[in-house]
């Protein structure tokens, strides 16, 4: 400590100066460059947040057991809730899953397990992504041109139809991914053991990939939950329950969604009505998260 | 090809295998001018060679020499990957393996296989067992117990495992995990064991119990041993080829290869010159 | 193993067992799955072409550039709408890209602790999962209200511009734009995360060893490595904007009379289609198709040149296929 040439004076010489000058302006650019990036990246919480409390504060007051049982009110009038347009995205939800996912899952199977390099399954691969892509607006305009034109009206299985392919794409990408997450050691074991294909997939590969693809599936009911423009010329709207009385039920008659009535009701000049809309919305919110966060939680019980 | 000076004709390898055994050796697999390709490049030249019954032969040289890529022809697991051909034949007791009139999967119920890293099926010691009873349409429950008891204690596991039959597979340690693969092999009683590197990834104890585990299973299965590792080599098997650069260089009974060896690569390999 | 050397016959049958050849079925399936899933995309094409034919035999090309849109004498023309989704959808990119790009690297680098950006990160995945009809409804009572207050001051101070003058409406283009940033936002913030993640370490480390600041080295380095991805996530957000529908629908408007003005209602094809199919008859339906068709097209096209950019950056960073 007591040499002439302690560090500290060589470290003196050496932070003096010009350049230490530039070093210090170069120090401190970082600095407030770091502190705009955080600045915009917590700006975006902003309108979440805005989004959130105001569905929350307007939603809530009328979210009661009343919302749920009863139906639309008329123009102007007060009263009632949405319970058939719960039974209608509820409805169409299911049967747009019974559509997409053994499409999905099966071609995924194909794409994967089967032929992975050959031109059919480089070309699903692609028209996969090519699907997410498309506006939601033309499922339904093509729902519109194949159901409803041909059973001549309105109905859940067009809705079905349209959200169907809609999320076809998401649980088929997911699918894919679960299976190539698979280790090939387990593959090449049970071939080993003089498994065939069938065996392998069946008793191996789908139920190791099976939390990711739970996980697919739960992310494409938030998603087919939540939209509108493919419903919007298939199902309609209802001011009425479905009456499920046989199969022509499915195809017969339009029926109501929680999107569309958020959508209808959302430009009306009735307090109750758009109160009714901001309803609608937290249920919707509400029922997206809960697919969503389920979604994640499947996925990650995995080890 | 310079092969037929290289390998000892099938005749004379066989008198030499039976002149030192008590009772004569039936060949069980017979490799007949065999190459591979993965695409354009060539993996295997003209390998010919046959492994008697109830033997431990040995498959040695260094990496990239298609010591496992031979192996894994035994059962075709080759197939599984895109672009391979091969030419030239495999034949077990007689038949060959690329009929194509034969099922590959009955081919894979008559040749087991053991992996390099040991893969067990992420379900239970039990499920693991009796996985290739299973498919090939075992539903007796009285016939799969049978099999899970005979099958842990041919692999030496039974003692340990015998208590946790029910739990996940993935809770025993890596040695075990191997000996489950190896009894998950047995299981479907096949002719032959292929087994690739078994001992790779594990601690030297549990390679000896591996070892000691081959020694005791060459009673009743024919083995096929790929190693990188010599002295396992000299520890365990009976014969011992060595390739080199895709080509059968040598083929012998393992004392013989050790002790004198004929070819100036084997010698340089297993003096450890190379490789 | 009970008895040394087990004799052959021990064995129930020797060599390999014969087993009958079986179909599989199963493949058979998945093949028509798969053959379905490619046929869905063509049949979606052909569906709307079909219903769009009357109208593309009757205004052919014109039909791009004409901007009158009038049911009453059937005189129809998308190029107002055309211009109204690629507008809106680049004016949303303006304000997306920065606010996105900046989360993205707030998420790759660690600023905050890891506590913060994970709650950052999931709530820009939960932007992404709201239903486009609440963001629509929240964009009424929201956007609108601020932007009727704050419109005027913008539309004075920046009116030497022309697209910034005129009266301000509170359906307009500029509304519509700022909600599809929102919603586009996560799009571009995940897929430039992605990219941001994937540029090997070791550059960053070298450009730190040189002395560079932090900032210096996301400018001179990490980011021109993953401006491919980042290339790739602005079309893919283009894309989407352009296809959007229910928020946009809701917002903008849809008037079809063609204005360069920002602050003033305009349309967007897929809010064409929203707005007017259920009431359309014979040829509106018709050209509504023409419409949708046009749409469908220009998405495919954009999503086809993002998704082979980020296939190229993918092959180049990671080396899948």
């Amino acid at each position: 400590m007591t040499s002439p040439n302690t560090p500290t004076q060589v470290s003196d010489k050496f932070f003096s100066g010009k350049k230490h000058k530039l070093a210090v302006l170069r120090s401190l650019g970082n600095r407030a460059l770091t502190i705009l990036c955080c600045l915009l990246a917590l700006l975006t919480l902003v309108p979440l947040f805005s989004l959130v409390f105001l569905v929350i504060k307007n939603g809530l007051p009328l979210l009661t057991w009343e919302v749920f049982s009863g139906l639309p009110p008329a123009a102007g009038l007060k009263g009632g809730g949405f319970g058939n347009a719960i039974q209608g995205t509820f409805i169409m939800v299911s049967m747009a899953l019974v559509l997409a996912i053994p499409l999905g899952v099966l071609s995924a199977i194909y794409v994967n397990e089967y032929e992975p390099y050959s031109r059919l399954s480089n070309t699903v691969r692609f028209v996969a992504k090519l699907l997410t892509g498309i506006p939601s607006i033309m499922a339904g305009l093509f729902a519109y041109g194949v159901v409803v034109l041909a059973f001549g009206s309105f109905s859940a299985f067009a809705g079905a139809v349209a959200l169907g392919i809609l999320i076809l794409p998401t649980i088929l990408l997911t699918a894919e991914q679960a299976l190539l997450g698979v280790q090939t050691a387990y593959r090449e074991a049970s071939y080993g053991l003089g498994a065939t294909k069938f065996q392998t997939i069946v008793r191996v590969v789908f139920p190791e990939a099976l939390p990711a693809i739970m996980t697919g599936i739960m992310l494409a009911v938030a998603r087919a939950a939540g939209e509108t423009a493919p419903v919007l010329f298939t199902a309609l709207f209802s001011q009425y329950w479905l009456k499920f009385e046989n199969l022509d039920s499915l195809v017969n008659q339009p029926v109501a969604s929680l999107s569309v009535l958020i959508y209808n009701f959302s430009t009306v000049p009735f307090e109750y009505q758009l109160q009714l809309a901001w309803t609608a919305s937290l249920v919707l919110l509400i029922l997206v998260t809960i697919a969503n966060v389920l979604g994640q939680l499947v996925f990650s019980k995995k080890p | 090809m310079s092969n037929d000076a290289v390998n000892p004709s099938p005749t004379a390898m066989h008198t030499a295998a039976t002149s030192s055994q008590a009772q004569p050796r039936l060949d069980l697999l017979s490799v007949r001018d065999f190459s591979f390709y993965y695409g354009s490049k060539q993996a295997l030249f003209e390998v010919s060679m046959d492994i008697p019954e109830r033997q431990i032969t040995a498959l040695i040289g260094p990496s990239g020499c298609g010591k496992s890529t031979l192996l894994r022809n035994f059962n075709r697991m080759n197939e599984l990957i895109d672009g391979t051909r091969c030419e030239g034949d495999i034949s077990l007791l007689g038949r060959s393996i690329f009929d194509p009139a034969l099922e590959v999967i009955a081919l894979r119920r008559s040749i087991g296989m053991v992996f390099q890293k040991s893969n067990p099926f992420p379900k239970s010691i039990y499920e693991n067992v009796v996985y290739g009873l299973r498919v090939s349409g075992e539903k007796r429950k009285s016939v799969l117990d049978e099999a899970v008891e005979r099958s842990l204690r041919g692999a030496a596991l039974w003692d340990e495992a015998k208590d946790r039959l029910s739990e996940s597979a993935m809770g025993l340690s890596g040695g075990q995990m191997q000996r489950l693969c190896i009894a998950r092999a047995i299981a479907v009683q096949p002719e032959v064991l292929l087994m690739d590197e078994p001992c790779s990834a594990l601690d030297p104890i549990a390679t000896v119990k591996i070892e000691e585990l081959i020694n005791e299973l060459k009673r009743e299965f024919t083995i096929v041993l790929v190693t990188h590792n010599m002295q396992q080599a000299t520890r365990c098997s009976d014969r011992t080829a060595f390739f080199y650069l895709g080509k059968l260089i040598e083929y012998d009974e393992t004392n013989r290869i050790f002790s004198n060896p004929r070819e100036k690569q084997t010698e340089d390999y297993i003096t450890g010159r190379f490789g | 193993m009970a008895d040394g050397n087990v004799p052959p016959s021990a064995r129930a049958q020797r060599g390999i067992r014969v087993i009958p050849r079986r179909i599989d079925v199963f493949r058979i399936f998945c093949w028509a799955a798969s053959v379905a899933t490619v046929g869905v995309l063509i049949w979606i094409g052909v569906t709307i072409l079909q219903a769009a034919l009357p109208a593309i035999s009757k205004f052919g090309l014109g039909f791009l550039t004409n901007v009158a849109w009038n049911p009453v004498r059937e005189q129809y023309g998308a190029g107002a709408f055309l211009y109204g989704t690629v507008v809106s959808s680049f004016i949303a990119l303006i304000f997306a890209l920065p606010l996105g790009l900046s989360v993205a690297i707030f998420l790759s680098e660690n600023f905050l602790p890891s506590a913060v950006r994970q709650t950052v990160r999931f709530v820009v995945e939960m932007l992404a999962a709201i239903p486009s009809v609440v963001y629509g409804l929240w964009g009424i009572f929201v956007v609108i209200p601020l932007v009727q207050k704050f419109g005027p001051a913008i539309s004075e101070t920046l009116g030497f511009i022309p697209i910034f003058r005129g009266p301000v409406i509170g359906n307009s283009m500029f509304t519509a734009s700022l909600v599809l940033a929102l919603m586009v936002l996560p799009t571009i913030t995940a897929i430039s995360r992605n990219a941001l993640v994937a540029v090997p370490n070791t550059l960053r480390e070298g450009a730190y060893a040189l002395g560079a600041t932090r900032w210096e080295a996301i400018f001179g380095v990490i980011l021109p490595s993953a401006s491919p991805g980042i290339v790739a996530a602005t079309i893919l957000a283009f894309g989407r904007a352009m296809g959007e529908t229910m928020a946009v629908a809701m917002l903008i408007g849809n008037s079809p009379r063609f204005t360069t003005a920002l602050f003033q209602p305009a349309g967007t094809l897929a809010g064409l289609i929203a707005n007017q199919f259920n009431e359309a008859e014979g040829l509106q339906v018709s050209s509504l198709m023409y419409a949708a068709l046009l749409l469908m097209v220009i998405t495919l096209f954009v999503n086809l040149a993002g998704e082979l950019v980020l296939r190229r950056t993918q092959r180049m960073t990671l080396g899948v296929r």
